[in-house]
C-alpha cells in the first residue's frame, strides 16, 4: 500500500465509524420517538430539544454503571461476547457503497462477504447466552442458533435472484445495474430478504431471543454497564448494516433524482429502518416452532421458486432484448402479481406451528 | 484497485473495530479502578438472576434442543447455495443449459426436502 | 429417531418476572422448550385481608376490599356490601342500585381492556395494543375520579347505598363515552382479530375443555370461553340486572382466542347495559337509613356477583357485634388459576405466558 491507499483507508474508516455511530444514535432516537407515536405517547422529550440528546444522557448513565459479572459465569466468554457481537456489524459496512466510488473495499464477492460476516454477530450472542450461566440466557442462546441457521438459507437464496440479473457479486456493480430499484423486479426476493434479515438481526416479530415476556431479556440478562451498552449498540449497528445492505441490493443504493447521492442513500436507509419499526410496533411475537416453520415451509420454497423464475426471465430477456426496448417492463408486473398470488396461496398450504406435545 | 489491498483495508478495519469495541469495555474498567464507577460486588449481587429465586440445579446441562434436523437441513441447503452463487454469476453465458442443469440439481435436493417435510422433520416437537 | 440423553431443566418464572402480572411464581420443568411440569406457587402478596376484616367495623372493611382485585375494585365493594345488606336485611334505594350497576359495568370494561392489552403484551406485541387500551381506560378512570376522587381504590359503595351521589357533570361525560366506545371496540377488532400472528399464537392453544372448566369450578370469561353459559347476572340476578337486556357471549373452543374474543364481546354488551342504565336512572336518595355502627343480627350470608373475572363471592358471619366474626372471599381468579397446570403442560414456554395472560389474574385477589 502506498501513501494514497493509506489516506483512502483512513478516510473510510472515519466515515464508516462516524456513519455507524451517528446512525446508531439517530436510529435509537427515531425508534423511541416513532414507536412512541405509534403508541400514542410522546417518546423522550426531556433531554435536549425533542429529546435528541437522550442517547447521550443514556450513554453517560450506562458508562458510570457498575459492571456486574455473575459469580458462576464464565468470565472470559462473558467479557468477550459483547465485542464479538458488535464488531461484525461494523465490518459489513466496509463493502457498502455510500455513493459512486465511495466505498472502503469494492470486493468482487461483496454480497458473499456481507452474508458471511453479517451472521457472525450471532456467535457473540451465543457466547453471551452460554457464558452467563443463566437458564434464561441459555434458552435465548439456543433459540438464536436455531433461528440464524434457519433464516440464513432463504436469505442467501433470495440474493441469487439479484445476482442472476446483474451477473456480479460486487455491491457497486449491483447498484449500477439497477435501472429501477430491484424491489420492483424482485418483489418476492425483497420480501424474503427483508423478513430473513429481520430475523437475523433479531428484531420483532422475530425477537425471540430477547422475548421480554418469556425469558425476561434473554442473552443480555446478566450484563450491565458498558457491556450491555455494547450489545445495545451492536443491535442497532446490525440494523444499520442490514438497512444499508437492503438499500444497496433492492432500493438502488445511492441512485435518485435531484438530491445528492449520499442524501438519497441516507433517506433509503432510514426508510428501511422505519419498516423495521413499523413491524416492531404492530406485530406480536411468533413462537419458536412457528418461527422455524416460517423459515423452512414458507420462505425457503418461495426463495427456490424465485431463483428459477428469475433465471427463466433473464434467459427470455436476453433473447428479446432487441425487440422490447431496454427495460423488461412485462416482467415487472408479472413478478408483482406472482409474488402477491404466491404469498396468499402458499400461506394456505401448511400449518405453521406444532400443537400440544404429549408428555 | 488491486484485490489484495481491499482485503488489507478490511483487515485493518477489523483491527480498528476491535480496538473501538474493546476500548468501550476498558474505559469503564479503568474508571472503576480510579474509583469513579462503583465496584462493590457482593454474593447477592453476583448471584444468577432467576426471578428472585435461587437457581435450581445447574444451567449447563445436556439441553434437549430439538433443532438438529434444522442444522442438518441447513448444511444441505447452504452447500447448495454455495454452488448456486458461481452458477448465478455465469448464468448469462450458460444460457438454457445452465437453467436446466441447475433445475435438475435443485430438484434432487427438493425431493430430500419434501421427504424431510413429510417425515415431520420440520415440525418442532 | 435418534435418542439423545437430555435432562429436564427446572426454571423459576416469577416472582420477579415481567409477565407474571405481579408476584406469581411458576416453577416450570421443561424439556427443550416444551413444558413437562408446572407448579404454581401462590402467596407472595398475602396480606391476610380476611383476618384483618375481623378487627374492623363493617364499614371499615370496605377499603380493604378495594385492595383485593385492584383492577376492578368497585366490584369488590359491591359484592361485600351486598353480603352485609343481605345479612342485615337492608333495602337499597333504587338510584343507588342503578348507579352500582353503572359502576360495575364501567369496571368490567376497564378491566377487560387491561386484560386484553396485557394478553397481547405477553405475546410480545411491544406495548402498542396496551397503550391503545389505556387510552379508553384513562377516560373511565377520569369518570371514576369524578365520582369519588380516586382512580384505583375507590371506596365508593356503602352498606345501604353509596357514599354520595354522582356529580352533575358525570352523566354527560359517561354518555359521551358510551357513544364513542363501540367505535373503539371495532377498532380493536380491526387491529387484532385478523392478525395472522395473533391467530397462530392463540387458536387452539391452551384449550380448557368444558368438563375441566366445570370440574375446576372456573367462572367468568374463562368458563364462558369453554362454552358454558353461566353468568351470575343472568343465573342469579342481583341489584337491578334483571331489568336490562343484554346477552352473554359464549365461546366454543375454550382456547386463548376464545377467551380474548369473549372479553371483547362482553365489553360491547357492557356498553349496552350502560346505555339502558343511564336511560332508566331514577332520581332520589342514594343511601338507606343505616346506623353508623351496624350490628347485624347473628347469622351468616353469602352474596356473589359477576365480577370482570368471574364469580366473586363474599361470605360473612355475624355474631351481633360491630365487626364481622368471619369473612371469606371466593376469589374467582384464584379458582380459575387452578386450571393453569393442565392448560400449559405440553405447550411451549411462550404459550405458558400467553395462557397465563388469558386467564387474567390479579395477584391482590389470588393471594388476598
Amino acid at each position: 500500500m502506498n501513501g494514497w491507499d493509506w489516506i483512502h483507508w483512513l478516510i473510510f474508516v472515519v466515515v464508516i465509524l462516524g456513519f455507524a455511530l451517528s446512525m446508531i444514535i439517530v436510529f435509537i432516537w427515531t425508534e423511541r420517538k416513532v414507536i412512541g407515536r405509534f403508541q400514542l405517547r410522546r417518546g423522550p422529550n426531556r433531554v435536549g430539544p425533542m429529546g435528541v440528546l437522550q442517547a447521550f444522557a443514556d450513554f453517560i448513565k450506562v458508562l458510570t454503571k457498575e459492571d456486574i459479572v455473575p459469580a458462576k459465569a464464565d468470565r472470559w466468554v462473558h467479557l468477550l461476547a459483547p465485542i464479538v457481537a458488535f464488531v461484525p456489524a461494523l465490518l459489513v459496512l466496509a463493502v457498502v457503497p455510500f455513493r459512486d466510488g465511495s466505498i472502503l473495499a469494492d470486493l468482487n464477492i461483496g454480497i458473499l462477504y456481507v452474508v458471511a460476516i453479517g451472521a457472525l454477530g450471532v456467535v457473540g450472542i451465543f457466547m453471551a447466552g452460554w457464558g452467563s450461566n443463566n437458564k434464561y440466557s441459555l434458552i435465548s442462546a439456543m433459540r438464536t442458533a436455531a433461528q440464524v441457521v434457519s433464516y440464513e438459507v432463504p436469505v442467501v437464496l433470495s440474493i441469487v435472484g439479484v445476482i442472476l440479473i446483474t451477473g456480479s457479486l460486487s455491491m457497486v456493480t449491483i447498484v449500477h445495474e439497477q435501472q429501477v430499484p430491484f424491489i420492483l423486479l424482485q418483489p418476492l426476493g425483497f420480501l424474503i430478504f427483508f423478513l430473513g434479515t429481520t430475523a437475523e438481526i433479531n428484531r420483532s416479530p422475530f425477537d425471540l431471543l430477547e422475548a421480554e415476556s418469556e425469558i425476561v431479556a434473554g442473552f443480555h440478562i446478566e450484563y450491565s454497564g458498558m457491556k450491555f451498552a455494547l450489545f445495545y449498540l451492536g443491535e442497532y449497528a446490525h440494523a444499520v448494516a442490514a438497512s444499508a445492505v437492503i438499500t444497496t441490493l433492492f432500493l438502488s443504493g445511492w441512485k435518485g433524482p435531484v438530491l445528492p447521492p449520499v442524501l438519497w442513500f441516507l433517506i433509503k436507509v432510514g426508510f428501511v429502518f422505519w419498516l423495521f419499526l413499523w413491524m416492531r410496533s404492530t406485530l406480536p411475537r411468533l413462537r419458536v416452532d412457528q418461527l422455524m416453520g416460517f423459515a423452512w415451509k414458507f420462505l425457503l420454497p418461495l426463495a427456490l421458486f424465485n431463483v428459477f423464475l428469475t433465471g427463466a426471465e433473464v434467459l427470455l430477456w436476453e433473447e428479446k432484448m432487441a425487440s422490447w426496448g431496454n427495460f423488461p417492463w412485462p416482467f415487472l408486473f408479472l413478478n408483482l402479481a406472482l409474488a402477491g398470488g404466491l404469498i396468499v396461496l402458499w400461506s394456505k398450504f401448511f400449518r405453521l406451528g406444532g400443537g400440544r406435545v404429549e408428555v | 484497485m488491486q484485490l489484495e489491498a481491499n482485503y488489507g483495508y478490511i483487515a485493518l478495519l477489523l483491527i480498528v473495530a476491535i480496538i473501538f469495541a474493546a476500548s468501550l469495555i476498558i474505559i469503564p474498567f479503568i474508571l472503576s479502578r480510579l474509583g469513579i464507577i462503583p465496584r462493590k460486588p457482593d454474593p447477592v449481587k453476583t448471584s444468577t438472576y432467576e426471578c428472585g429465586m435461587e437457581t435450581v440445579g445447574k444451567s449447563w446441562v445436556q439441553f434437549n434442543f430439538r433443532y438438529y434436523f434444522y442444522a442438518l437441513l441447513f448444511v444441505l441447503f447452504d452447500i447448495e447455495t454455495v454452488f448456486l452463487y458461481p452458477w448465478a454469476v455465469h448464468f448469462k453465458q450458460l444460457k438454457l443449459f445452465g437453467l436446466v442443469e441447475m433445475f435438475i440439481f435443485i430438484f434432487v435436493l427438493a425431493i430430500g426436502f419434501v421427504y424431510a417435510w413429510r417425515k415431520g422433520a420440520l415440525e418442532w416437537k | 429417531m435418534m435418542e439423545l440423553k437430555t435432562e429436564p431443566v427446572v426454571i423459576n418464572m416469577g416472582p420477579q418476572h415481567p409477565s407474571t402480572h405481579g408476584v406469581f411464581r411458576m416453577r416450570v420443568t421443561f424439556d427443550g422448550e416444551v413444558i413437562v411440569d408446572m407448579e404454581p406457587v401462590f402467596g407472595y402478596l398475602h396480606r391476610g385481608i380476611e383476618k384483618l376484616a375481623e378487627e374492623r367495623t363493617y364499614t371499615q372493611v370496605i377499603p380493604l376490599t378495594d385492595r383485593l382485585d385492584y383492577v376492578a375494585s368497585m366490584t369488590n365493594n359491591h359484592a361485600y356490601v351486598l353480603a352485609v345488606e343481605r345479612l342485615a336485611g337492608i333495602t337499597v334505594p333504587e338510584r343507588a342500585e342503578y348507579l352500582r350497576v353503572i359502576m360495575d359495568e364501567m369496571m368490567r370494561i376497564s378491566s377487560h381492556l387491561l386484560a386484553v392489552g396485557f394478553l397481547l403484551n405477553d405475546m410480545g406485541a411491544f406495548f402498542t395494543p396496551l397503550m391503545y387500551m389505556f387510552r379508553e381506560r384513562e377516560k373511565l378512570l377520569d369518570l371514576f375520579e369524578m365520582v369519588c376522587g380516586q382512580r384505583l381504590t375507590y371506596n365508593y359503595m356503602r352498606i345501604g347505598g353509596l357514599s354520595h351521589d354522582i356529580p352533575p357533570e358525570f352523566l354527560p361525560a359517561l354518555n359521551r363515552f358510551v357513544q364513542e366506545m363501540p367505535h373503539f371496540i371495532d377498532e380493536y377488532d380491526q387491529l387484532l382479530a385478523e392478525n395472522e400472528i395473533l391467530l397462530a399464537r392463540t387458536k387452539g392453544v391452551g384449550v380448557l375443555s368444558r368438563e375441566l372448566a366445570i370440574n375446576a369450578s372456573a367462572s367468568g370469561p374463562v368458563l364462558r370461553a369453554s362454552g358454558v353459559s353461566w353468568d351470575i347476572r343472568k343465573a342469579d340476578p342481583y341489584s337491578v340486572y334483571d331489568r336490562f337486556k343484554f346477552q352473554v357471549p359464549i365461546g366454543t373452543a375454550g382456547d386463548i382466542y376464545d377467551r380474548y374474543w369473549v372479553r371483547i364481546q362482553e365489553m360491547r354488551h357492557s356498553v349496552r347495559i350502560l346505555e339502558q342504565a343511564i336511560k332508566g336512572l331514577p332520581s332520589g336518595e342514594v343511601m338507606a337509613k343505616v346506623p353508623p355502627l351496624l350490628r347485624p343480627p347473628q347469622g351468616e350470608a353469602y352474596a356473589h356477583i359477576e365480577s370482570p373475572r368471574g364469580e366473586l363471592g363474599f361470605y360473612v358471619v355475624s355474631d351481633n357485634s360491630i365487626a364481622p366474626y368471619r369473612l371469606h372471599i371466593r376469589a374467582p381468579t384464584f379458582i380459575n388459576l387452578t386450571t393453569l397446570r393442565d392448560l400449559v403442560i405440553g405447550w411451549k414456554l411462550a404459550d405458558a405466558v400467553a395462557v397465563f395472560g388469558s386467564i387474567d389474574i390479579v395477584l391482590g385477589e389470588v393471594d388476598r
